[in-house]
């Protein structure tokens, strides 16, 4: 058990290393910094001055393990555009969109669940091809388009839901939610709504097809020929099996919420992450992107480690052969 | 109903099974009867397809859609149980009638305990707290020989070998002492060496508690050992049925003396097993009147247009117009 967790953390170094080289080369790819951040009349020993203060006469090897240090030092730098350290600005952003991707993934885990597991049990039923139905949409249309209808019918026709914003927010420290107020849940419902339909859809098939798997085992036969209750060999022996996968995709998805939020909070002009990147696209604030870069594929990192130990939880398959040193 | 001291204690009349298809329904199980006495292990023998784990099934109630039963009944201890709604059948499972299936690797839930699937059937059907259903499962795996058994009860399936989970699924299938097993090639998937292991236990725990078994395999070293009385199955109907000793010493279907001169014996020199020639009919293609028609040696006129149905023979019942009035 440990063996495998210092594994997946060293791979998961490895990974982050990779995304900063990337995260870095937008800096040296995407025109000089100096040039950027001097007035055309500053004379050239002043250009060389900012240069070696920002390390930027040193071979690129060098460049790059300072920028990896800065970042795993809490430094993330300046943002160009407003001259506010990155940090705090993201510090501002983050929980909104947390908040967002985690609102939107429970409620297509609460909802997708249930349904996918409705539609395994009875394949053949009318509600089960209506679900089936619904999920085709879920999955094929654009989350814009889910995400203005919404606010068509909804803020403009009937009145109902905020069309943009995060309502109030309250301060809990360093942590802004809009979770604790009445504009603020309202604010939340349709953001989350238009976030988490294609994950639902996503989750209600992925289950159904597990479902339907499990159903015909052997093992599922033989619980019914001992006469077990229906419940106990649907939701216990059954859906308990089917939870591997789920747990993969649903953590999966949890990191892709996350990262792909820029279009939703784009149509509600919800003040996260993704609002911030769009933004430092449009003005071309490469420290503000290269954090992002980095900071969304930590979050993934992270959730992929989560996932790896939420199996040990669920298989005991894997917790014996690790012990008996098998493993692979 | 009373239960007289001799009565069957399960009784399958007339039973037919069918599964609807775009093209009509197929009949898998057609007019088969028999019954089983308590304390009786009635061996069921036939090819792949015959029909065997389909009465089976059919038996305790798990005939998965679009199979199901169009005509006949089944009787348990003089009470029919074909026609119960799901609950009330449910109940009946595990209970009166246990099941074995034929891959112990695959019966077991792998993310259970063998403790927590052995605790949830006992509860399932007896009045016990968690303590006495626990000590109850540590004794069902002593007596299904379990080496360490006290150690082993909390363990999951896959620590277990082959003939060892099916020795946990046997005391699954025991838990709470029904009078009949329903036992669907218990052994197919084993080692030979652990085939008459499993096979001496199966015997052994049933006479000690005086379960009925049906045994189905198409492993007649097996049944000859094990059984009291024995069924063929052929193309989903009995083609003889009787003391195991009188079918397999004097067959009289010839289907069955094809079956008994396909066993090598060691005891004999045999130039050449026999072999019958030709494969079972599918089901769409069961020719009229008997089915084994096309491929008995000793078929006449009478074969390819009228039925047999069961008749006394020396002992025995045989379908087989050879043994037919009118000849």
């Amino acid at each position: 058990m440990i063996a495998f967790v210092l594994q997946r953390l060293a791979q998961a170094v490895v990974v982050m290393l990779a995304v900063a080289l990337v995260a870095f080369s937008l800096f040296r790819y995407v025109g000089d910094p100096v040039i950027n951040m001097v007035g055309q009349d500053t004379p050239e020993e002043e250009r060389i001055r900012i240069r070696e203060q920002l390390a930027l006469d040193q071979p690129v090897v060098v460049q790059y393990f300072r920028f990896v240090q800065q970042i795993v030092s809490g430094n993330f730098g300046t943002s160009l555009r407003t001259g506010i350290p990155i940090g705090q600005l993201m510090a501002e952003r983050l929980p909104a969109t947390l908040e967002l991707a985690i609102v939107a993934g429970i409620f297509a885990l609460a909802v997708g669940l249930p349904m996918g597991v409705y539609t395994g049990l009875y394949p053949r039923s009318r509600l089960s091809n209506a679900f089936l139905t619904l999920s085709l949409l879920g999955v094929s249309l654009p989350t814009f388009l889910i995400g203005i209808m919404l606010i068509l019918f909804f803020s403009v026709m009937l009145g109902l839901l905020p069309s943009f914003g995060r309502g109030d927010v309250v301060h809990l420290g360093p942590w802004s939610t809009g979770l604790l107020s009445a504009s603020g849940l309202q604010s939340l419902i349709m953001p989350a709504i238009t976030l988490g339909m294609f994950q639902l859809a996503l989750i209600m098939r992925l289950v159904r097809a597990e479902m339907l798997e499990v159903l015909r085992t052997d093992y599922i036969k033989f619980a019914r020929a001992r006469g077990l209750t229906n419940r106990a060999v649907n939701f216990g022996h059954a859906l308990k099996n089917t939870l591997i996968p789920v747990i993969t995709i649903v953590g999966l998805q949890l990191g892709a919420l996350i990262a792909f939020s820029i279009i939703t909070e784009s149509v509600f002009q919800w003040p996260g992450m993704g609002l911030l990147f769009l933004q430092a696209v449009q003005f071309a604030d490469i420290p503000v992107m290269a954090i992002y870069l980095v900071l969304i594929g930590f979050l993934f990192v992270l959730i992929n480690l989560i996932v790896d130990l939420l199996y040990y939880v669920v298989d005991p398959r894997l917790r014996v052969d690790v012990r008996a040193g098998r493993g692979g | 109903m009373t239960d007289r001291p001799n009565a069957p204690l399960l009784e399958v009349r007339s039973l037919r099974v069918e599964f609807e298809t775009r093209r009509g329904p197929l009949v898998a199980i057609d007019d088969v009867s028999f019954s089983i006495a308590p304390g009786e292990v009635l061996g069921v023998v036939g090819e792949s397809g015959a029909g065997k784990s389909l009465t089976g099934t059919a038996i305790i109630g798990l005939l998965e859609p679009p199979g199901r039963i169009t005509a006949g009944e089944i009787l348990l201890a003089g009470r029919r149980i074909d026609n119960l709604p799901y609950e009330a059948m449910r109940r009946i499972r595990g209970r009166e009638v246990g099941a074995i299936f034929q891959d112990p690797l695959t019966s077991l839930n792998p993310l259970y305990r063998v403790s927590d699937q052995l605790i949830e059937t006992i509860r399932t059907h007896l009045p016990m707290n968690e303590k006495e259903a626990r000590a109850r499962a540590l004794q069902l795996l002593q007596e299904v020989g379990i080496p360490g058994a006290a150690e082993r009860l909390d363990h999951y399936p896959h620590q277990f070998s082959g003939g060892m989970r099916q020795r946990v699924v046997i005391a699954l299938a025991l838990a709470a002492e029904p009078k009949l097993i329903i036992a669907d090639e218990p052994t197919t998937a084993l080692d030979v060496s652990i085939q008459a292991q499993i096979i001496t236990l199966l015997k052994r725990l049933c006479r000690e508690h005086g379960t009925a078994v049906m045994l189905i395999t198409h492993d007649m070293g097996v049944i000859a050992e094990t059984a009291d009385r024995v069924a063929v199955m052929y193309a989903g109907r009995i083609a003889e049925i009787g003391p195991v000793r009188k079918v397999v010493q004097e067959p009289h279907h010839p289907y069955t003396v094809g079956l008994m001169g396909a066993i090598p014996n060691l005891g004999h020199d045999v130039a050449a097993l026999t072999q019958i020639e030709g494969s079972m009919p599918r089901l769409n293609a069961i020719p009229p009147g008997c089915a084994f028609n096309p491929r008995c040696p000793k078929v006449f006129d009478r074969c390819r247009v009228d039925r047999p149905d069961p008749m006394p023979v020396g002992g025995s019942d045989v379908a087989c117009w050879l043994y037919g009035e009118g000849r």
